[in-house]
């Protein structure tokens, strides 16, 4: 980062600082390293197998890079186990939807409170005191985020029954229900038609505006990227080619490249 | 006829059991178990009791496979920890069941805890190997315990049979008295659970098992959520064992063999995996099936001479075949048949 960089930007939400991860001979990032800064909508896009999903699952702590750290508002989290970095406030939404199948729409999103509640087994199971507070507020709290994703509707339905679109939905609203600071969202609109791509996009400015969340945001619709998001981050084989806004990245010759020098070229303009 | 159920509070929407057809049936069954042991005899009020403590210990299988995928075939093992824990105390300290039961069931909790930490490393199969270890390791300690004070069989003295200074003879023949003990644990049991999966806790379990992926990134702590599963289940596979232990009068390891812990698996997917009715429904069905044959045994010996000395071999087919034409036919168990036959008579006459 240059000087100026960091006069004009306020610090960092979190910190990408070198993160090297290789699968045996497989090296899947190679020194990746750029800033996410609060507030932002940010994408991370490139070509299948160019790392991203990768990149998402080191800051949730499923994967552990070999080198380099993580910080997020200043402190480092690799080697934190995925529940306590959650706890820290970062939320995410898997590519291939990794939802709670056969539970209802509401019991999803009120495991997205599970951070936010403190009841354990006895006062659960006595339904006493807490346990019943607790679950009163916090199914006001996901009543909202209902709300807010247009979802009343299908709130009683489990989860498996629903249709891709939906579920994508249900997926970002139990992400939304853990009032994450950071939220990280693995092709969100993926395999969606023009309209659901349309409400999508839709949430997540509505969601970044309303609640300020910090949103990290792997897309391959180029229209969407460059539409909705401050700043863009594009990997190609494990290594960051290119950073900056929208403008920048689009008309950096590097990125031009990895692009338009592929069988796949920008992927569904 | 009941459509859709409506509630104006979240209040009411998350509470137990929020709309009034459900509430009358609770009524109708409680009602039948208060009249039921006063014209049961004996034969009918041991299989009532039967049920009721292998519902129980149905019920906390169920919590650790059928909600949170956890396979186990060492169930036994912890019956047998119940049974013995208040068995000792009752034998060696004089204790009466109202000590002896919580005791035991805590305690069993606590061991179930303990032989709950492979489920962190393994999956699948390879954990249902290592349940079936830690049962082998339980059996072989209480028949190898001699220096633990542990015999292989013991009897429990009839003092202990005590509820807070009541000796429950009191109350009539062991049967009846029973009843009581055996009822009310069912009744406790059933509520805690039931409470449990619609609060954070059980809804941890349930997530474990659907994705335990997606559970982490939550914010879900796998370690302890997996050994507070294996825990609660123990426990309540402990006060199966203990009430087993009091109501028996006498216990030996041959009741808690691999056998039981394959028997109560037959329970659970009989009965229907992740349920709480479920489990009583299969405990219930599973008791009844080998007492069906043996009164159908003694009204065909007259007919068939012999039939009684095959008695053992039809009942192991029946209880085979039972499992298979389930797994086939509703793999979902008898409280899904239930629900489709409840969805019939609420759409009837309209039931396409
Ligand atoms: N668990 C894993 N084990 C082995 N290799 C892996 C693993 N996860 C990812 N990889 C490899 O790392 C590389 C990057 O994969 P990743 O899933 O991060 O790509 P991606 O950019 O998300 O691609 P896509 O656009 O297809 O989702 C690929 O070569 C992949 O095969
Ligand atoms: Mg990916």
């Amino acid at each position: 980062m240059t000087h100026r960089d960091s006069v004009t930007l306020p610090a960092p939400q979190m910190e990408i600082d070198h993160i090297g991860l290789s699968f045996g001979g497989v090296r899947a990032l190679l020194s990746v390293t750029f800033n996410i800064y609060p507030g932002t909508i940010q994408a991370i896009i490139g070509p299948n197998g160019a790392g991203k999903t990768s990149l998402l699952n080191c800051i949730s702590g499923l994967y552990r890079p070999q080198q380099g750290q993580i910080r997020f508002e200043g402190r480092n989290i690799i080697g934190m186990p995925p529940h306590q970095i959650a706890r820290l406030g970062i939320a995410r939404s898997f590519q291939n939807i990794e939802l709670f199948r056969h539970m209802t729409v509401v019991d999803n999103l009120m495991l997205g409170r599970h951070i936010h509640m403190r009841s354990g087994i006895f006062s659960g199971g006595l339904y006493w005191g807490r346990a019943q507070r607790e679950e009163v507020e916090h199914r006001a709290f996901v009543e909202q985020v209902i709300d807010l994703l247009e979802i009343q509707s299908i709130r009683k339905k489990m989860v498996g029954a629903l249709s891709y679109g939906l579920q994508k939905r249900v997926e970002l609203g139990r992400a939304l229900a853990m009032n994450p600071r950071l939220l990280l969202l693995d092709e969100p609109m993926a395999g969606m038609n023009t309209e659901e791509k349309e409400d999508m996009a839709r949430f997540i400015l509505d969601i970044n505006e309303e609640y300020g969340t910090t949103i990290v945001l792997i897309e391959h619709d180029m229209g969407v990227v460059m539409d909705i998001s401050d700043r863009v981050a594009v990997l190609e084989f494990g290594q960051l080619i290119a950073y900056g806004t929208p403008a920048e990245v689009r008309s950096d010759p590097k990125v031009i490249d990895a692009y338009l020098g592929r069988e796949h070229a920008m992927p569904r303009m | 006829m009941q459509s859709g159920t409506f509630h104006t509070t979240y209040a009411s929407d998350v509470s137990l059991r929020p709309y009034w057809p459900q509430r009358i049936r609770i009524v109708i069954v409680l009602a039948l178990a208060l009249i039921f042991p006063w014209f049961a005899d004996r034969y009918w009020l041991n299989l009532a009791n039967t049920i009721a403590i292998a519902a129980i210990g149905a019920i906390g299988l169920n919590i650790l496979v059928g909600y949170t995928g956890q396979i186990s075939i060492g169930h036994g093992g912890f019956l047998a920890v119940g049974a013995y824990t208040a068995g000792m105390m009752a034998v060696h300290l004089g204790a009466p069941m109202w000590i002896t039961i919580p005791v035991a069931s805590l305690f069993t909790a606590a061991v179930g805890a303990f032989f709950g930490l492979p489920s962190l490393r393994l999956k699948g199969l390879y954990l249902a190997i290592a349940t079936l270890a830690s049962q082998e390791i339980i059996i072989w300690v209480l028949t190898h315990g001699k220096l633990l004070g542990i015999g292989e069989s013991l009897s429990l003295p009839r003092a202990s049979n005590n509820l807070f200074g009541l000796p429950l003879d009191r109350l009539g023949n062991n049967d009846f008295a029973f009843y009581w003990v055996c009822l009310v644990a069912l009744i406790l049991t059933v509520i805690f659970v039931s409470n449990l999966f619609r609060t954070r806790a059980g809804r941890a379990f349930v997530a474990i098992r659907d994705q335990d992926i997606a559970a982490q990134v939550i914010g879900v702590d796998l370690f302890r959520y997996k050994l507070l599963a294996f825990a609660t289940s123990s426990f309540f596979a402990g006060l199966a064992g203990a009430l087993t232990a009091h109501y028996r009068g006498i216990i030996s390891w041959e009741r808690f063999t691999i056998d039981t812990s394959i028997l109560f698996l037959a329970m659970i997917i009989i009965g229907g995996l992740g349920s709480v009715s479920g489990s009583i429904y299969g405990a219930a069905f599973m008791t009844l099936l080998p007492a069906f044959l043996s009164n159908l045994a003694r009204a065909l010996s007259d007919v068939v001479p012999n039939i009684n000395s095959y008695l053992p071999y039809m009942q192991q087919g029946a209880f085979g075949l039972a499992i298979i034409l389930f797994l086939i036919f509703e793999p979902e168990g008898i409280v899904k048949m239930w629900r489709n036959i409840k969805d019939y008579f609420r759409l009837w006459p309209f039931s396409y």
